[in-house]
């Protein structure tokens, strides 16, 4: 599952994610990190088994954690499957078929909201 | 050598006996017939393109209210048209943008919502006279109120468009899209092998008095496009219909991030095929389709090619660029332009839609003109300072200090032993480094993310760069990054002074 990881201003100098890796031997795949001296979010794949242990971890040192289970939904009359989308999605969650059609893999979505912004149609939003 | 007429085409067009295929389906009947074969066989190719137009609008009349009104300025829900023109015509521009919901809202929109059966509202004021005594009127009306709605389009159906990429370090909103930054990605619009004009690139067939699918209705070309540009393959189209008997299904408002609203237009056009020149033109496929890719970090009119390219490869999902594989977004719809293509051959099957010749071709040499400017727009290298106090990246906090109280001078660029721009040093920054007691060499203290700006860019556009980030000066470089001079806020401020 996907998951997003805040480290609030106060902890940011803490190696949180490393402390938690350690702790529990949980691998996390980091797909979107943007830290700098004030804030940090990331955004990881991790197994959704160990999800519960992981998030313990990082929660005890300060890190807030949730699950990304509000993925990009469209509305498919509003949607003139142009493919503007495609390429400012950094997860590839856009495709066309060999027909034309365009193709949303939900599952990829780190919810960015790079491709709303995109659609000149509107035809994107995050959780529907 | 093969010769049909109109003529005959419409006649087995009404006798059921017509041969008609898409440009799509045309690429592989010229490959197995050839060129003359093909032209024997097939009497009517249809094209289709579905993509954003926004130089088109809706010419309407209201009707007249009583007591009458001869209406100076119209809104409809909010967004104005033009009412120029005697009492109660008015002509609703899709890219004109709401007062109260901005880019969100725009003609575009008010069109669709109409077309949708949607009811407007309609403000108007007037000044009044002794025949239209009204001032105001504020009204709601429907598609079926107006007595006429035509949508009449200044330039639609681009032959084919350029491609859009980025090279700058953030992400711009355009026209073309989301453009993000370092060639993060390129942007296209056009139906390559489906493309109208594309597929009759000398206008043989495609001229004044074309009959047109236009919006899901029969519509006509009524001349070339604005900034028509035929001698180096940019033709456009100037094109009417009536709205009411269009489908939302080929006419879409839109709106761009940061730029502004448009209309997606669906327009498919058929090519008789009455000679053998006609089947090899509509045989164009993807591959034979060029254009280039621009990169809109530049904001000037004339934007640098970054490389040719063709339908083909924008199409396949990625093109090369310095190396890299780019990802690519297609801002009209394929799948669209397709069924447009299949709709209007399903018409011309059924004998619902007959071909026409022009009835005065387009022009097909030329191209648009810039701008007249009587104005010269001032570039940065006539309004910078020249000179420019440089510091070595590995001298002192102390030399730096010292350079700046002996020149009276706010801003150092620091360079390298090779004398490219590498950083810039402030009096802020000077003082922060004493007030931490940090005395290590400029390098380590200087700001190494330096705006900086061409010689030959507009004021204008450097003006914009320092108020978006909010500094007081930008270097002035070179392409080798070498230090040509500053320019500053004042400098700025100095040429205002100076006009005014």
């Amino acid at each position: 599952m996907k998951i997003k990881i805040c480290i609030p201003t106060e902890r940011i100098h803490n190696p949180i994610i490393s402390d938690s890796i350690i702790e529990t031997g949980i691998l996390l795949n980091i797909m979107v990190a943007n830290i700098d001296s004030t804030y940090g979010e990331l955004i990881a794949d991790v197994m959704d088994s160990r999800f519960d242990r992981i998030k313990n971890a990082l929660e005890s040192r300060g890190a807030i954690v949730a699950i990304l289970d509000r993925p990009i939904h469209r509305d498919e009359e509003e949607c003139v499957e142009c493919g503007a989308c495609i390429s400012v999605c950094p997860m590839n969650v856009y495709s066309f078929d060999e027909n034309w059609s365009l193709c949303v893999d939900e599952k990829k979505c780190i919810q960015c909201g790079m491709c709303i912004k995109m659609c000149p149609h509107g035809a994107l939003k995050l959780g529907e | 050598m093969v010769k049909k007429s109109i003529h005959e085409i419409n006649k087995k067009i009404e006798d059921g006996s017509v041969n008609v295929v898409t440009a799509e389906e045309m690429v592989g009947i010229v490959e197995n017939l050839g060129v003359e074969g093909a032209a024997k066989e097939v009497d009517v190719v249809t094209t289709g393109t579905f993509g954003a137009m926004c130089s088109s609008g809706l010419m309407l009349n209201l009707g007249h209210s009583e007591p009458p009104i001869k209406i100076q300025r119209v809104w409809f829900n909010n967004v104005e048209a033009y009412s120029g023109l005697a009492a109660v015509d008015a002509y609703l521009g899709a890219a004109q943008i709401s007062n109260t919901r901005g880019i969100q809202y725009g003609g575009a929109h008010v069109i669709e919502d109409l077309l949708r059966g949607k009811e407007i509202n309609v403000h108007a004021t007037s000044y009044g006279t002794d025949c239209y005594p009204r001032k105001v009127l504020d009204t709601t009306i429907t598609l079926d109120d107006l007595n006429e709605a035509v949508l009449l389009n200044p330039r639609n159906a681009y032959q084919k468009y350029n491609a859009a990429t980025n090279s700058s370090k953030r992400i711009l909103n355009t026209y073309m899209g989301e453009l993000l930054p370092n060639f993060g990605n390129v942007t296209y619009s056009g139906a390559g092998v489906l493309s109208p004009l594309s597929n009759d690139p000398s206008y043989e067939t495609i001229g004044t008095g074309t009959r047109i699918f236009l919006g899901g209705a029969q519509g006509y070309v009524i001349g070339n496009g604005t900034q028509h540009s035929p001698s180096s393959g940019f033709g456009t189209l100037m094109v009417k219909g009536n709205l009411k008997e269009m489908s939302p299904d080929y006419l879409r408002a839109a709106s761009f991030t940061g730029y502004g609203t448009t209309l997606y237009m669906g327009i498919g056009i058929p090519i008789p095929i009455l000679n053998e020149k006609l089947a090899a033109a509509t045989a164009v496929r993807d591959e034979d389709i060029t254009t280039s890719v621009l990169d809109y970090a530049v904001g000037s009119r004339d934007k640098p090619v970054i490389r040719k390219v063709n339908y083909a490869e924008l199409k396949s999902g990625s093109v090369q660029i310095e190396g890299k594989d780019v990802p690519t977004s297609s801002l009209s719809s394929f799948k669209n332009a397709r069924k447009i293509a299949n709709e209007l051959k399903d018409w011309v099957k059924h004998g619902k839609f007959f071909v026409s010749m022009p009835v005065e071709k387009l022009c097909s040499e030329g191209s648009a003109k810039p701008m007249k400017q009587t104005q010269a727009v001032p570039l940065v290298k006539d309004v910078m300072s020249d000179f420019i106090v440089t510091i070595k990246k590995n001298q002192t906090v102390q030399d730096a200090a010292k350079k700046i109280w002996e020149n009276s001078f706010n801003h150092l660029a620091v360079v390298s032993d090779t004398g490219e721009l590498v950083g810039i040093l402030t009096a802020w920054d000077i003082s922060k480094a004493v007030a931490q007691s940090n005395f290590d060499s400029v390098e380590s203290v200087m700001t190494k993310k330096v705006l900086t700006c061409a010689p030959n860019e507009p004021v204008d556009l450097a003006a914009r760069r320092l108020d978006r980030y909010g500094v007081s000066a930008m270097p002035v470089i070179d392409s080798q990054r070498r230090v040509l001079g500053i320019i500053t806020s004042d400098n700025i401020s100095k040429l205002l002074a100076r006009r005014y």
